[in-house]
């Protein structure tokens, strides 16, 4: 049988989702008989591969390398799913967006017990000026929302992907 | 002069009411379930929220049930995919208007708008978030108002006029720019007629008014003993 390409995305978030994504336990390893994790913080690859069967992304698109990603990314991947309050809604990154970015890094790198400007400008990418759920920029096929989703319900979401069906939460899942 | 008895249809099945009575009243009292958030048994109905909302025969409006006097031979639609169409929007216009984290949020798992958005099954929400920059007011010695995470359906401006009688409370600007502020728009602890009662805290459906002191998920609001007040005058054992 054909392995499905799956692969995890890490944006703005803790990673907490993929601690979840972990927390599958034994799960993962008939997982990796049915798929093969191509992409992701917990595989070697660099470089976003092609022809993504199914990809998870966890953390708001805050920067511009992570709206490069994901742009990259739903090029790429035939189902997109966004994994986690962070992607759902952009949950705690959202938070710094009613404060301008230049204020906002004057504040955290300007304002330090030094007083000096010690502000990073190189190998770090440029912030967006909100940090933003995923589907304010690219389309989503399916929103798991929780502050992390359990590992159940990520499970539940793969498996239902590699059976074929359309995972259908109704009310099972929650914000937060 | 009893009240006279009504008639009316709740999703097909014959209820008796009275008159005077709400159709969310009359729905409750015959065991059916409407969605609600603004509501709390024991004060004024106000029909803020619009989870109540209703469908009614001889109008296309949608009806909220809470403040919508049954008529004789009324026949009420309490659920259909319009109406959870609409009740999701409502939820989703709640969710971009402040900022709502739930994963930060002293209520998170007590939250009368995130239970209501999961049995509505709003899995994301479609509109652009406000994320406006709201103050939380921390002057109370012990309790707290965050804006962040009001959503003005003012339990707790009436528990405060109908119950304590202390009227603290009250909704300023209209709109977007909509506010709770207390006496004359002062800081809560500079609110000479609060008693610090807590019945608004008790009251409110999210995290907006919590007691100090709580972290993440600890908040857990006793709105059953804030309508036995209003209701029995007392909290029932």
């Amino acid at each position: 049988m054909k392995k499905v390409r799956l692969a995890t995305v890490w944006l703005d978030g803790c990673s907490g989702c993929h601690m979840s994504l972990l927390d599958i336990d034994a799960g993962i390893i008939a997982l990796a008989e049915q798929a093969d994790i191509v992409y992701g913080p917990l595989v070697d690859a660099q470089e976003f591969p092609e022809n993504v069967d199914i990809t998870l992304v966890e953390g708001a698109v805050s920067s511009q390398d992570d709206l490069n990603k994901i742009q990259n990314i739903r090029g790429r991947t035939r189902v997109l799913v966004a994994l986690g309050d962070c992607a759902v809604t952009g949950n705690v990154p959202a938070m710094r967006n009613s404060i301008p970015v230049s204020r906002l890094l004057q504040r955290i790198y300007g304002e330090g017990p030094t007083g000096k400007l010690t502000m990073p400008v190189e190998g770090v990418p440029q912030l967006l000026p909100q940090a933003c759920p995923l589907h304010d920029y690219v389309h989503v096929d399916l929103h798991v929302p929780g502050c992390p989703p359990s590992s159940q319900t990520i499970l539940t979401v793969i498996q239902d992907f590699l059976a074929g069906r359309n995972p259908d939460f109704g009310s099972k899942v929650k914000f937060g | 002069m009893p009240a006279k008895v009504l008639s009316i249809r709740i999703d097909g099945e014959l209820v008796k009411a009275t008159e005077g009575q709400t159709i969310l009243e009359a729905a409750r009292a015959a065991g059916k379930y409407i969605p609600t958030l603004c509501y709390l048994e024991g004060l004024s109905a106000v029909g803020a929220c619009r989870l109540c909302i209703v469908q009614a025969s001889g109008t296309n409006r949608l009806l909220p049930a809470c403040t919508t006097p049954v008529q004789d031979g009324m026949s009420v639609t309490t659920n259909s995919p319009r109406l959870a169409e609409y009740r999701r929007i409502a939820v989703e216009l709640l969710l971009v208007e402040r900022n709502h984290i739930c994963a930060v949020c002293v209520s998170n798992g007590h939250c009368e708008l995130q239970s209501m958005a999961q049995s509505l099954g709003v899995t994301h929400v479609r509109y652009p978030y406000n994320y406006p920059n709201l103050p939380v007011d921390m002057s109370h010695e012990r309790f707290v108002l965050d804006h962040n995470r009001c959503i003005l359906c003012t339990r707790c401006v009436r528990v405060c006029a109908e119950v304590e009688g202390a009227h603290v409370w009250e909704i300023t600007s209209r709109g977007i720019q909509a506010r709770l502020v207390s006496d004359l728009n002062q800081a809560w602890g500079d609110a000479t007629s609060c008693t610090s009662c807590g019945k608004c805290v008790q009251a409110c459906p999210t995290g907006a008014l919590a007691e100090k002191g709580r972290s993440v998920e600890e908040m857990e609001k006793r709105c059953g003993n804030i309508s036995a007040l209003a209701i029995h005058g007392r909290v029932l054992a």
